[in-house]
């Protein structure tokens, strides 16, 4: 994963509130095995609507949408294809919480922030920064919206870390818990 | 004072926000990317003792070979990532087989106080045992392949208190879906749900894993529920189950402690619910109408309930019970277990499938198939003209033959109307596994208790 300190460029509005994963990639791209090649599927029914929103934008590197964004099903398949696609960032009122983490996991950013003064500023002009080591998305016109982000996520996301290596660097703390709490079950002799 | 939740999960925090997990159920369609990511690191399983796999989401529910490529090459993968982990795999055929979250319960690998994961949004499901069960990404389950662990901030708590009792006629399904209607579709966002009071307490254990089930639809972290003799009874005997529950005796909230958010419900007044628009929050009760969208005061919701009733063909003022379907589908990680089919079966005994409806039963696993079979369910189903399938999600999220048609309208026992869901231009309706019947043999939504003394 690449390191993603920040993200600057055109931004794509989608504001409408619980757009679900269903929406995102449907289920028939979930039977691939491969993690790639995911963005020319990217809101596939919706993009036959000549009217989608998404049609209006091109070179968009950050997406706006609205409240609880990526609700619904688990499937990082969601994450890769807005990633594929050409987003790193993703800015909503609200995310669920599984979309959240997936993304996070592919280096794209969910920042959680009140949306009403970006939209009007982007309307004006459109270009945004998302900045993820000052918290904070900024626009041209002197606008800054500081935003919340899991200290661990931002890590994650900044430094482009492999999530599992820092966990493997924790062996001696699973092992230690692992041998404090023996498991409940053997699934091998079920 | 600690909720259930505090307990558990203090219970498994290996060092900061590092969480251990107790069983990893995982399927075909969320783990070929993860098995690929170990390969390429060099990595293995680290606990293939605490894990499962099953076939379910891509299966076909008729018999016959696979005739979906793509379809086979993930079942395939799956077979051979499993082989070469050494993970034990619950394939089509084995007996043992069925949609993740059913089996997870029937094998008695759930159990109280337990952290379980998998890649699927309904691992919530498994908190009806007193266990914090929650779904993760691809990237998140090769993580839990290769560590056993989750990095993990510690959601917020939310309790949701279930007053009085459920009337005649009513199930976990319709209590669930009149939750989510009243707190919507991101009333649970960041938080842990633990389901409690008297009507929590009265529901079986197939109940609970509904209600649980569908924490995800209120946007909900997970959702959980105290273990009891309910759960005790339910797990007596089965394959994985340990022989003594008394340390599970004190597996609950403290009196006093403190959630985050506190709901409190009425039961006592419910109907049977249907849901009208494109998430499981646009729910109705049975005698009510569809609603006109000038009558939401948020702009966004107005747009989305216009939307939504473009897209399920609906005019604002039609009575539910007006509304006629094409299809019936009773299934999903949801509603098929014994007592869903049990309660389909009772409305559909000595009735016929409407004309011009086309029908379909579908259990959650072989057991529940054989269980049923065993009982004469089967012949109940296809002597009223449904179809008896084979197990597996099926028309639950249509990767799989089973899936709607442009333009169908579909009484589904689900748990998702989502635009094209159930396949592309489908019509999705909720409801419980008695309503389906009854939308089954009527041919449009009819309250069931009509039909049932």
């Amino acid at each position: 994963m690449n390191p993603l300190p920040r993200v600057e460029g055109r931004v794509a509005v989608l504001d409408r509130p619980d757009v679900d994963t269903d929406q995102i990639i449907p289920k028939q791209f979930l039977k691939r095995i491969e993690r790639t090649g995911y963005g020319e599927f990217l809101f596939f029914d919706w993009m036959k609507d000549p009217d989608f929103e998404l049609h209006k934008y091109s070179d968009a590197s950050i997406l706006v949408a609205g409240r609880n964004f990526g609700c619904g099903s688990s499937r990082e398949h969601a994450a890769w294809a807005l990633e594929d696609y050409g987003f790193k960032a993703v800015l909503a009122p609200s995310f669920g919480d599984i979309f959240r983490n997936n993304a996070v996991k592919s280096g794209l950013a969910p920042v959680a922030v009140d949306t009403d003064a970006i939209l009007a500023a982007v309307e004006v002009e459109n270009t945004l920064t998302v900045d993820l080591e000052a918290l904070e998305v900024r626009h041209p016109s002197g606008l800054a919206v500081p935003f919340e982000l899991d200290p661990y996520d931002q890590e994650t996301l900044v430094g482009g870390l492999d999530d599992i290596a820092r966990t493997l660097q924790r062996e001696g703390e699973i092992a230690r818990y692992e041998a404090s709490h023996p498991g409940r079950f053997n699934a091998t002799v079920l | 004072m600690r909720t259930l939740f505090d307990k558990i999960w203090q219970e498994h925090e290996v060092g900061e926000r590092l969480l251990f997990v107790d069983l990893h159920l995982v399927h075909e369609v969320t783990s070929p990317q993860a098995f690929d990511g170990l390969r390429l690191a060099g990595r293995r399983v680290r606990r293939p003792d605490l894990t499962v796999a099953t076939m379910d989401h891509n299966v076909p529910t008729t018999e016959g070979p696979i005739t979906d490529p793509l379809a086979r090459a993930q079942l395939d993968a799956l077979r051979r990532n499993c082989d070469e982990f050494g993970v034990r795999l619950f394939a089509t055929g084995s007996g043992r087989e069925g949609i993740v979250h059913v089996i997870g319960a029937e094998l008695g690998v759930t159990q109280p106080g337990m952290t379980i994961v998998c890649g699927d949004s309904h691992t919530s499901t498994h908190g009806a045992f007193g266990a914090l069960a929650f779904g993760i990404g691809t990237s998140e389950v090769e993580h839990v392949l290769a560590t056993q662990t989750l990095p993990q901030a510690k959601p917020k708590s939310m309790r949701i208190l279930f007053d009085g009792e459920l009337p005649f006629g009513l199930t976990a399904k319709d209590l669930v879906l009149g939750a989510i209607g009243q707190i919507g579709v991101a009333g649970g966002v960041g938080h842990v749900i633990e389901y409690a009071g008297p009507a929590i307490e009265a529901l079986s254990m197939e109940g609970r894993m509904t209600v649980c089930n569908m924490s995800i639809e209120a946007g909900a972290r997970a959702g959980l529920i105290a273990p009891d003799d309910t759960t005790f009874a339910y797990l007596d005997g089965r394959p994985a189950a340990p022989a003594d529950w008394e340390p599970w005796r004190d597996l609950r909230t403290d009196d006093g402690a403190v959630f985050d958010r506190e709901v409190r419900i009425d039961v006592g007044g419910l109907k049977p619910q249907v849901t009208w628009g494109t998430n499981p929050g646009m729910v109705a009760p049975i005698d009510g109408v569809v609603p006109d969208p000038a009558s939401y005061s948020d702009a966004d919701e107005r747009a989305a309930v216009q939307r939504a009733l473009e897209y399920m063909a609906l005019t604002p003022g039609t009575r539910l019970a007006d509304v006629r379907v094409d299809r019936v589908f009773i299934g999903s990680c949801t509603n098929a277990r014994l007592e869903d089919l049990r309660a389909a079966a009772r409305v559909v005994a000595g009735r016929r499938v409407a004309d011009g409806v086309q029908a379909i039963v579908v259990p959650g696993s072989a057991l529940v198939k054989r269980q049923a079979e065993a009982e004469g369910l089967d012949a109940v189903f296809t002597d009223a003209g449904f179809e008896w399938r084979l197990a597996g999600c099926s028309m639950c999220l249509g990767m799989n033959p089973d899936v709607l048609a442009p333009g169908e309208r579909c009484a589904s026992t689900s748990n998702r109307n989502f635009e094209g869901r159930q396949g592309a231009g489908g019509r999705t309706h909720l409801l419980s596994p008695a309503m389906a019947a009854a939308a089954a043999v009527t041919g449009r939504f009819t309250d069931v208790r009509e039909l049932v003394a």
